[in-house]
């Protein structure tokens, strides 16, 4: 038996070899577009490849890896166009999966395909798609290769444009589910539509109006059938609608969605026979050298997928846009807020203001401030009376006031940025960020105050230019909190020679740690190669899971302890 | 199996040569929707700059890289077009938690950029773009002649010589 594993392992590895041998060695041919029967194909590919040793500082345990001390994500992007005429596909291999990813993607083929015809009025796409009604609150499908997010639809979707200013479309189909077939799953079948209507196109008395605005709306259903086995009766049709409204004139922009959800039980929100709700507003003003945002969002019980019994990152119908800021600084970003689908209140401003050049403040290049605050609480949730507890199973859960505030906090983000060009050769980012992390309800699904973290992270990113091609960044970072694994602070030295060369060597190190009196250290070294569309990219050392910026490049990484390869192209 | 050989021999030969011969262009910019600051649909295929050179670069408020590229254009982004007619669209991958923040930002930062919103990435994998920054320049018939991904300090000197380049119609198939 064990012989016999070994071998298939081998085989493996040598397949995996194998592929990546063939990657490379087709990348010089496929770097120029190919005409192919009058068309052209274009496509683009990524490889990463890591290499594991067991750690458990980062949380890479033996049982992750599993006795595979390699991992490798990979896939190749084909697009085939002539004319009005377009189709495509998406060969992905996980051989295995890196670690972080979700251990289903285990497996080689083609989840995504597609033929696309468009003509005048008309566009029609069968196979896979990607696609979004307005913000997302009801519909939204994408994929997110470096995070492992794919919810294409399988199916059919039209587009129709009868006259100017009107865009209709209807989608059918499954989504993606990992590498499970639809027939060999319970995920339901999503239907839906979608119109929008600009009215300074349809209405000629309108067309040189200042204002312009823009409506639209749709509705999006799933059929799952209902479970005999299970204890309750579900519904098998759930259908979401929205409508929206964007209205700008000059240096003013105004934006709206509303939606609403029918009773839609769920592993999510504990079997509720409640109906879902979710708006989402934002106003800005802008003029050159000033620019503002404001916003605000609330959810309740918005959470809307094809399978209802699915729990984790997959068969998302809606997508609830988070108002946060996303941070680019790994020790800014450890802390970070996803949308909390059953409910909150969340609102958000931001500003961003250049004091002029040649001012006495803003020095000879101008100095840029941007300012930002989120602030995320619960929603204000009722009890249905005073013997079922707010959201008992297999009831109506409970009562919501419309857009109120509930007191218990989740989130809160401070953050100024200053960027200044000093000179010719000097440039510097100093940025201060304070958070407040409600650990218990991010990460823990329980609705309690008693671990909100308070968080400071102080950065300063400062790049000296020798000449017009060599420059050196330093980028340190400071972050202090009395909760989870106590201080942190990390530093980054980066050499670049443009367009091509980048090497960094960066320490990130864990001290003060209430649960440790030891000083964890997150040593790596890197090195890239671009030419043109082409990339080449070796580091190696320990790495967080986080948002990573090297070399040129902002990327979602994984964790990693070992070697990790990055090949990527577009041709 | 010698015969086999040869063929493939000539095979090779010919696409070389093919490929040698021809004028590098990754084709026409390909025809997707995506949204205007306001709001409004515009597909892709209708982006022109009157028979001048275009770069288009896809970024993302949370990209700092991208941030840098744009913000060191924008220093001589006045130059450029003046001596090329040259125009820079900024296609933000932001999706809907920061496509109401783009704009502002834009404007906040002073670029003069022409911007659009890619809310679904629609665009994106339409271009083939893995990862960001990712900069295009399309000559003045609309082909698409250059790609470059990620920045570094002083990369804009390169994108520039590269339009000044296309602008003037000479072979640019030496740089990278």
């Amino acid at each position: 038996m064990q012989t016999k594993k070994s071998i298939i392992l081998k085989k493996i590895t040598v397949i995996r070899f194998l592929y990546l041998f063939v990657f490379i060695a087709i990348l010089p041919v496929l770097t120029q577009a190919q005409d192919i029967l009058g068309g052209q194909v274009r496509g683009n590919f990524q490889v990463d490849v890591q290499t594991y040793e067991p750690n458990s500082q980062i949380g890479i345990t033996k049982e992750d890896i599993n006795g595979e001390k390699v991992g490798m994500n990979g896939f190749g992007n084909f697009i085939y166009t002539n004319k009005n005429f377009t189709a495509g596909l998406r060969f992905e291999s996980y051989l295995k999966p890196l670690v972080g990813f979700d251990p289903a993607y285990e497996g080689t083929g083609i989840p995504y395909w597609f033929a696309s015809y468009k003509k005048d009025k008309f566009e029609i796409t069968v196979g896979n798609f990607y696609d979004q009604f307005g913000n997302g609150l009801i519909f939204r499908a994408y994929e997110e290769w470096t995070l492992g997010y794919d919810n294409s639809v399988n199916g059919i979707r039209v587009k129709f444009n009868p006259f100017k200013g009107v865009a209709l479309k209807g989608i059918y189909g499954v989504q993606r589910y990992y590498w499970v077939k639809y027939k060999d799953s319970d995920r339901g079948i999503v239907k839906g539509a979608d119109a929008e209507f600009f009215l300074n196109d349809i209405f000629k008395a309108w067309k040189n109006n200042k204002t312009k605005i823009i409506l639209g709306g749709g509705f999006m259903s799933k059929y799952q059938k209902d479970d005999p086995f299970f204890k309750y009766k579900l519904p098998e049709n759930v259908t979401a609608f929205s409508g929206r409204f964007n209205i700008s004139r000059g240096r003013v922009n105004f934006l709206g969605e509303y939606a609403y959800k029918i009773n839609d039980p769920s592993a999510i929100n504990n079997i509720i026979y409640k109906e879902g709700q979710a708006l989402f507003i934002s106003g800005s003003y802008s003029k050159k050298g000033l620019g503002i945002t404001l916003g605000a969002k609330w959810i309740d019980n918005m959470s809307f997928k094809s399978d209802r019994f699915e729990t984790g990152n997959a068969l998302d119908l809606s997508f609830l846009p988070p108002l946060t800021k996303t941070h680019s600084y790994s020790l800014e970003a450890m802390y970070p807020y996803g949308t909390q689908p059953n409910g909150e209140m969340a609102v958000n401003a931001q500003v961003v203001y250049t004091i002029p050049k040649k001012s006495k403040i803003g020095g000879r290049y101008g100095t840029t401030l941007e300012f930002n605050f989120t602030r995320v609480n619960a929603i204000d949730k009722k009890a249905l009376n005073d013997t079922t507890p707010i959201g008992a199973e297999g009831t109506k859960g409970y009562t919501s006031a419309f857009l109120k505030f509930g007191d218990l906090k989740y989130f809160e983000d401070w953050n100024i940025e200053i960027t200044k060009k000093i000179s010719k050769k000097w440039k510097m980012i100093l940025a201060y960020t304070y958070l407040n992390y409600n650990f218990d309800v991010i990460e823990e699904e329980i609705e309690s105050d008693h671990n909100i973290y308070k968080v400071h992270v102080g950065v300063a990113d400062v790049t000296y230019k020798f000449d017009s091609k060599n420059a050196l960044r330093l980028e340190l970072q400071y972050m202090e909190t009395r909760q989870d694994s106590g201080n942190w602070a990390a530093a980054l030295i980066e050499y670049t020679i443009a367009p091509k060369w980048f090497f960094s060597v960066r320490d990130e190190f864990n001290f003060n740690n209430p649960q440790s009196n030891n000083t964890y250290h997150y040593y790596s070294a890197a090195f890239g190669y671009t030419s043109g569309p082409n990339r080449i990219q070796l580091s190696y050392g320990l790495q967080r899971e986080g948002i990573l910026c090297v070399g040129g490049i902002c990327r979602k990484v994984p964790a990693a302890s070992g070697l990790t390869l990055t090949i990527f192209s577009s041709f | 199996m010698k015969k086999l050989t040869l063929i493939l021999l000539a095979v090779l030969f010919v696409t070389g040569a093919y490929a040698q011969d021809k004028k590098k262009s990754y084709g026409k910019i390909p025809s997707v929707d995506v949204k205007t600051p306001g709001g409004e649909t515009f597909n892709t295929a209708n982006i022109s700059n009157d028979g001048n050179p275009i770069i288009l670069s896809f970024w993302a408020t949370w990209c700092k890289p991208c941030i840098k590229e744009m913000t060191s254009i924008a220093d001589v982004y006045d130059d450029w077009v003046d001596e090329t007619g040259v125009k820079l669209i900024a296609v933000s991958i932001d999706d809907a938690r920061a496509t109401a923040k783009v704009m502002p930002l834009v404007n906040g930062k002073g670029w003069d950029y022409e911007v659009l919103l890619d809310a679904n990435g629609d665009f994106k994998r339409a271009m083939n773009v893995n990862l960001i920054p990712h900069t295009f320049v399309v000559d003045g018939d609309g082909e698409i002649v250059w790609q470059h991904t990620s920045f570094s300090e002083g990369a804009e000197m390169e994108l520039i010589e590269v339009v000044k380049k296309v602008k003037a119609g000479e072979d640019i198939s030496e740089q990278e």
